[in-house]
């Protein structure tokens, strides 16, 4: 391998060193390539002159994978091996999948994330998702005429540290170097921004095939930086087209659909919403593999109003990340929409009357994420012309943090910190002696572990034994600028270390996550009430430990009557421990501490004299 | 490149007076020059050693940033570095008069909250903002002065504040929604 050669940064590499370099959107709809030509970000197009390659994939017999628009030309006939949407099942284990009954797969459950049984065999989503980015790979290569130095993949900004990971390593498998992953309305920023010297504070409002994301960022002198981010990622342009599905099938009075019909009634479905952009009413026509025959007209007034509540639901995480920017909507300077879906005129009028203003379109929403991520590819791989001197500073999506005693999240990292961040937090032992420690590490919004998502699971050994609450385990996360995440422990006293990098097997779904959100405020008082729960539990289970170890020492401080008396207090404590009544656990409680306040009273004079007694024989020692 | 100090403060790091009393929109412009200066992807085609220190880098200007523009933060990061416990968890004790004020407080949230009053929230919300701007400014006088252990008290206070304010936000997402 040829030595790449080191010039002063912010100096441009010669010209006959250019290195070829793409920007990708790896959406879920449809894909694209660009890279930067002549100082101009371009998209590379197909032999046929076609910018967008469908997200779709066909595993067909005799070993064929079709990619693309050959794949979309068999979906209705083939539909359980042509895979639409893979980008839905990345870093999802099959229980974290919606509505799985009504798709046309054999899913096969595996460790972490989903499979899919196709007559090629068991195919994951990183391998269905590497076959689209090898066909962008190809085609990149094709055009550029050489071979790549690198790539910058797109995800949604809302993407998990497991869905992150399942990308990267769908671009390795793909062949790609990947110099970053790249938010999407991030990518688009910079399109826009930079192609129109843009400064002020913007909002990037995306509205994908399968997510949404807001991102809202502050421009000035070259700088992009992310003040906050905030997404649906249950919500995209099929769910619209899902709507018109369901109309339809409401409509025409349909009996249950084979595999074959939905699919293509599903395709009807697209194709009126996207005709409706431009018209005032779409007809959709079809006939059935059971005979029936579908012939409707939707309106724009009856796709507004069957849509209605969608668009409505992508004000909500609108306004939580001005919230959390500190800002107002007449603050933004301007919003730039990203994704074919903001296409519909719906979309275009909810977000000008939010922000009162009209919304910025003059790029391509179908291809500024992969504009900017060519910019930004064509950057990291160190082909820096002058006055190129822009810099990003985005942020993560979701809080990072660790499991604590009783079931709750210790956030160590919030959502939006700026990347990359380390922070680090101390944590102390439960139990004497305890030599181990077990962390969890989880993403999300919610206080109780089991409402965020786990990321990984490690074990700090070693730990020298010291009374409960001694020891100084010091947890540090690190997220570096792909927005991947890194843990490492250390005890302080001994110096036991552990380290572990964040890996995919356990993904968290992007319904998962808005989800996870959306309930964080719906249910904010459950929440509290739950808490106090967990904390009552820890706290009772923490003095019946005390007690426990206060007997072993010093039982015969109590006489059989009073014995028997902490024991039947214990008992009931014990007994309500793990109910889920709060105020029996509280009464229980209480009784303990009260009988044995004289237990606690005897063994503090104990203490008292033994100390007093060994300082006196100290004093003598030194007579 | 300029060499990297872990150990440097984070006023240091920025070369500015180690006091409550700060401009935040020069802080800022500050933070967007050192990151211009240091982070990886200025870096990008260097090695793998000087792109990992550039990370590092990064990683410090953005965590000092976090901890001196945001006036809770920068007030115990300012008793920490001077020695002086706030003992956060431990010391609870605040003045009557506080605890009464904010019973009442938490008691109109939630009647609020219960009611599904949203205007009262918002005006509530308005109050305590308020309330808490003044005692930020209170807050400066003391630690600039040197008042360590009023500024403790006060930094105890304001997390009380802090944490209700944050409710009310909440309790208002969830009425919006």
């Amino acid at each position: 391998m040829a030595l790449l050669q080191i010039s002063e940064p912010g100096e441009s590499a010669a010209p006959h060193e250019h290195r070829l370099a793409i920007g990708i959107d790896l959406g879920t709809t449809n894909s694209l390539v660009a890279t930067v030509r002549s100082g101009m970000s371009v998209v590379l197009n197909d032999e046929l002159g076609r910018p967008l390659l469908p997200s779709i994939v066909r595993y067909a017999e005799a070993g064929k994978v079709e990619v693309g628009y050959d794949a979309q030309a068999q979906q209705a006939a083939d539909p359980r091996n042509t895979i639409v949407s893979v980008k839905r099942f990345m870093g999802r284990g099959l229980k974290d999948i919606e509505h799985i009954e009504t798709m046309p797969y054999d899913f096969v459950d595996a460790e972490g994330m989903v499979k899919l049984n196709t007559v090629q065999g068991v195919k994951s989503p990183v391998e269905v998702s590497a076959d689209v980015l090898r066909a962008l790979r190809e085609r990149a290569e094709l055009s550029l005429g050489g071979a790549l130095t690198g790539a910058v993949i797109t995800v949604p900004a809302y993407f998990d540290d497991a869905q992150r990971q399942a990308t990267k390593d769908a671009a390795r498998l793909a062949g790609l170097n990947v110099l970053r992953l790249l938010n999407e309305p991030t990518a688009a920023a910079i399109a826009y921004g930079l192609d129109n010297a843009a400064e002020g504070i913007y909002a990037v409002y995306d509205l994908g095939g399968g997510t949404f994301d807001i991102s809202i960022l502050k421009l000035s002198k070259g700088v992009f930086q992310v003040l906050a981010t905030g997404g649906d990622s249950a919500l995209g342009g099929d769910d619209f087209d899902h709507r018109v599905f369901c109309w339809i099938i409401e409509q025409a009075k349909l009996s249950p659909l084979s595999h074959q019909d939905a699919r293509l009634l599903q395709i009807r479905a697209r194709e009126a919403k996207e005709y409706l952009t431009s018209h005032g009413e779409a007809p959709i026509v079809a006939r059935l593999s059971t005979g029936e025959f579908v012939d409707l007209k939707l309106t724009t007034a009856i796709f507004t109003e069957i849509t209605h509540t969608l668009v409505h639901k992508t004000l909500g995480p609108t306004r939580k990340a001005l919230r959390d920017a500190g800002l107002s909507p007449d603050e933004i300077t301007g919003v730039v929409m990203v994704g074919g879906a903001t296409r519909m005129p719906q979309i275009q009028k909810a977000v000008e009357d939010f922000f009162g203003c009209e919304p910025l379109n003059n790029l391509d929403p179908d291809k500024v994420v992969a504009l900017g991520a060519a910019t930004q590819a064509n950057l990291l791989a160190g082909n820096r012309a002058a006055g190129d001197d822009w810099l990003l500073l985005d942020v993560i999506p979701l809080s990072l943090g660790l499991e604590t005693m009783g079931g709750l999240v210790e956030k160590v990292i919030p959502r939006n910190s700026t990347i990359p961040i380390a922070r680090a937090q101390d944590f102390t032992t439960f139990k004497d002696g305890q030599t181990a420690m077990a962390l969890h590490v989880v993403q999300g919004e919610r206080e109780l572990v089991s409402d965020c998502r786990s990321l990984a699971r490690f074990e700090l050994r070693g730990i020298p034994p010291m009374v409960a609450g001694a020891a100084r385990i010091r947890v540090t996360f690190q997220v570096d600028a792909d927005g991947l995440l890194s843990v490492n422990a250390r005890e302080q006293i001994s110096g036991h270390e552990a380290h572990i990098e964040v890996k995919p097997s356990y993904g968290l779904n992007d319904d998962e996550i808005a989800a996870m959100l959306k309930d964080s405020f719906t249910h904010a008082s459950e929440d509290a009430f739950r808490r106090a729960l967990r904390e009552a539990q820890v706290e009772a289970q923490r003095l019946v430990e005390a007690v426990l170890s206060a007997l072993q020492e010093d039982a015969q401080l109590l006489s059989r009557l009073e014995r028997a008396h902490v024991d039947n207090c214990l008992a009931k404590l014990q007994g309500v421990l793990l109910g889920d009544d709060r105020r029996a656990i509280d009464a229980a409680m209480d009784a303990l501490s009260k009988g044995t306040a004289e237990f606690a009273a005897r063994r503090m004079n104990q203490s008292v004299q033994r100390a007093l007694a060994g300082k006196k024989i100290e004093e003598m020692d030194q007579l | 490149m300029t060499v990297f100090d872990p150990h440097q403060d984070f006023f240091a790091l920025f070369d500015v007076p180690r006091r409550q009393g700060l401009d935040v929109d020069r802080l800022e412009s500050l933070y967007r020059d050192i990151q211009a200066k240091v982070h990886p992807d200025k870096h990008a085609h260097l090695s793998d050693t000087e792109q990992r220190m550039a990370m590092q880098m990064a990683t410090r200007v953005n965590e000092a940033y976090l901890t001196l523009k945001d006036p809770l933060k920068r007030a115990r990061y300012l008793l920490e570095l001077s020695g002086h416990d706030v003992r956060l968890e431990t010391n609870t004790a605040m003045p009557v008069e506080f605890l009464m004020a904010q019973m009442e407080l938490r008691e109109a949230v939630a009647d609020a909250k219960d009611g599904g009053d949203i205007d009262a929230l918002d005006a509530l919300h308005r109050r305590l903002k308020k309330e808490i701007r003044a005692e930020y400014v209170t807050l400066q006088t003391a630690l600039d002065a040197g008042n360590h252990a009023r500024a403790g008290e006060l930094v105890r206070q304001l997390m009380f504040q802090e944490k209700l304010l944050h409710e009310i936000g909440d309790a208002m997402e969830v009425l919006e929604t």
